[in-house]
């Protein structure tokens, strides 16, 4: 369970500059839409870590909030396990880049909030506590988000989401706005996650060390509209050292190249 | 620069309730000195200490209790009607692009006019009694309440409803886990808005369609020449206000608005 199709999804904006720009005058020709993506296709297997790479604005969150269930392609279609994606389920869950976890609602409640339907009680309490347990975050069960830092509040998040045992588990930039060693210990947190469920997992990232530290596969996102550049399986095992696998530096400098930095870092 | 933690040793600092307690005797200083010195008769402009003396006695005859009661049970009575109905359009105003389309104009239209209005209206449907009045300060409260939860429904975050549809929340639930808790410190401040609003339209309201209540007495007792119970009369009303806001502020800090305190 977990296995994705983007099947040639395109999706494009209504341009709501219009008005502004008749304000404007200004005589560049008007586009009714704005594209963003443009025809990806991608088969996703069951299982996998997939870090999704690309500059900001280029579209990669708009592909994943389609994959969500939360936007509509403009053309094209997501089938996950052989069924259409038309709306949000908690078969596919999304870890949202920062607040996503609800402010009113202590560590334990955001964490039951997939479990809530569960009948029996004290299963239904044991579950919460394990979660809790996997992310560390004993003893901050009755703690609000904002009385935590920032990558307690992930890792409850991390946590809310693998409660619901998703078989997607859909993640939008999960280390940005967090300090150097709070990414390294989250991402580390994120790979033995995916060790230990073994459920296919899409992550987001414009940070080339992430997709290339993580990811099973790694698929290159770039250009208006944006177009899948580069999708490639890295075999290596994890955890990987940069120092010992020569390939990983390869292919960094060739992204680096890529995008149009050259490689100097 | 100077630090914040420079101990000052002026006594308002350590008591500001001091402060509180002088402002008043300086305003009753005030009043007693333009009540003897304006020229005017006692009947005309009463001084501090006969309408003291005059509120004592209202207190200890009853009446004051009684209009007081009758002033308080009608507030509730609306301010309550207000709620359950404005809360709910809100929210669906808040929620629902087309309904809001609909009726958003017509309340916009109806909000400017002013309670006291609808006064000849109110009379004419109810008559005289408790329901002309309950129905202005219902409709006091109704539009202030509607408008404030609209406009704190659409503000709510829109990650917090991909949430809900992510958890497959029920739309019961995304009411009751979302949009309620999510609305609540700001419903507070509306709440103590609109019982601000409700208490002085409660006063008008009762000058004309009953006879008993705040108002009533204030009227009453002007219609008998008797400034001193009007301002004795007057004094109870702002106290109670005060009250009644102060009860709203302790509202405010309950623990499930806790987070939004914190956060901001």
């Amino acid at each position: 369970m977990g296995h994705i199709i983007i099947n040639s999804v395109s999706k494009e904006y209504r341009n709501r500059r219009k008005e502004i720009r008749k304000k404007n005058n200004c005589e560049t020709p008007y586009k009714s839409t704005i594209p963003v993506l443009d025809n990806i296709n991608l088969e996703i297997n069951d299982g996998e870590m997939v870090c999704i790479l690309g500059p900001s604005g280029c579209g990669k969150s708009t592909l994943l909030r389609i994959i969500a269930g939360f936007e509509q392609a403009s053309s094209g279609s997501i089938i996950i396990d052989g069924a259409c994606v038309e709306q949000p389920s908690s078969n596919n869950i999304f870890v949202f880049q920062d607040n996503g976890l609800l402010p009113w609602m202590t560590v334990w409640e955001n964490v039951e909030l997939g479990l809530r339907n569960m009948k029996d009680a004290r299963s239904r309490a044991e579950k919460v506590a394990e979660q809790i347990e996997i992310v560390e975050l004993e003893g901050f069960e009755y703690h609000y988000p904002h009385q935590l830092s920032g990558g307690m509040q992930r890792r409850t998040e991390l946590a809310r989401a693998l409660a619901v045992n998703p078989n997607v588990t859909i993640m939008d930039e999960p280390f940005s706005g967090l300090d150097f060693m709070t990414h390294m210990k989250m991402r580390e947190e994120v790979v033995n996650m995916h060790n230990f469920t073994g459920k296919t997992t899409l992550v987001v990232t414009h940070d080339i060390d992430d997709a290339l530290i993580m990811g099973d596969r790694i698929v290159v996102m770039d250009g208006r509209p944006a177009t899948v550049q580069l999708n490639l399986q890295l075999d290596f095992p994890r955890p990987r050292d940069f120092q010992k696998i020569p390939e990983l530096n390869k292919l960094r400098k060739q992204i680096f190249l890529m995008q149009g930095v050259s490689y100097a870092v | 620069m100077h630090s914040n933690n420079q101990k000052t040793h002026k006594w308002w600092d350590r008591w500001p309730f001091l402060l509180t307690v002088l402002a008043f005797a300086m305003l009753l200083l005030a009043w007693d000195l333009l009540a003897r010195f304006s020229g005017w008769s006692a009947q005309v402009f009463p001084g501090p200490i006969p309408v003291f003396i005059s509120l004592g006695e209202l207190i200890t005859n009853g009446t004051l209790l009684k209009h007081t009661v009758a002033s308080l049970f009608r507030i509730t009575v609306g301010f309550y009607l207000a709620v359950l109905l404005g809360l709910p359009l809100g929210i669906l105003l808040g929620r629902h692009k087309t309904f809001n389309a609909l009726c958003n104009p017509i309340i916009q239209f109806l909000r400017p006019i002013s309670p006291i209005a609808w006064i000849p209206l109110a009379m004419l449907w109810f008559g005289i009694g408790d329901q002309p009045a309950i129905f202005l300060i219902f409709l006091s409260s109704f539009f202030p309440l509607v408008v404030s939860t609209t406009i704190s429904v659409n503000s709510i975050n829109p990650v917090f409803f991909q949430v809900a549809a992510n958890f497959n929340f029920t739309r019961l639930e995304t009411i009751t886990k979302i949009i309620i808790p999510a609305i609540t410190p700001a419903t507070i401040t509306a709440f103590r808005i609109s019982l601000s609003i409700a208490w002085l339209v409660v006063v008008a309201a009762e000058m004309i369609a009953v006879r008993s209540g705040l108002g009533y007495l204030i009227l009453d007792s002007r219609n008998a020449l008797q400034m001193d119970y009007v301002m004795a009369g007057m004094i109870v009303i702002g106290f109670i206000g005060l009250l009644l806001d102060f009860i709203m502020r302790r509202m405010g800090r309950i623990e499930s608005t806790s987070w939004y305190r914190l956060e901001i």
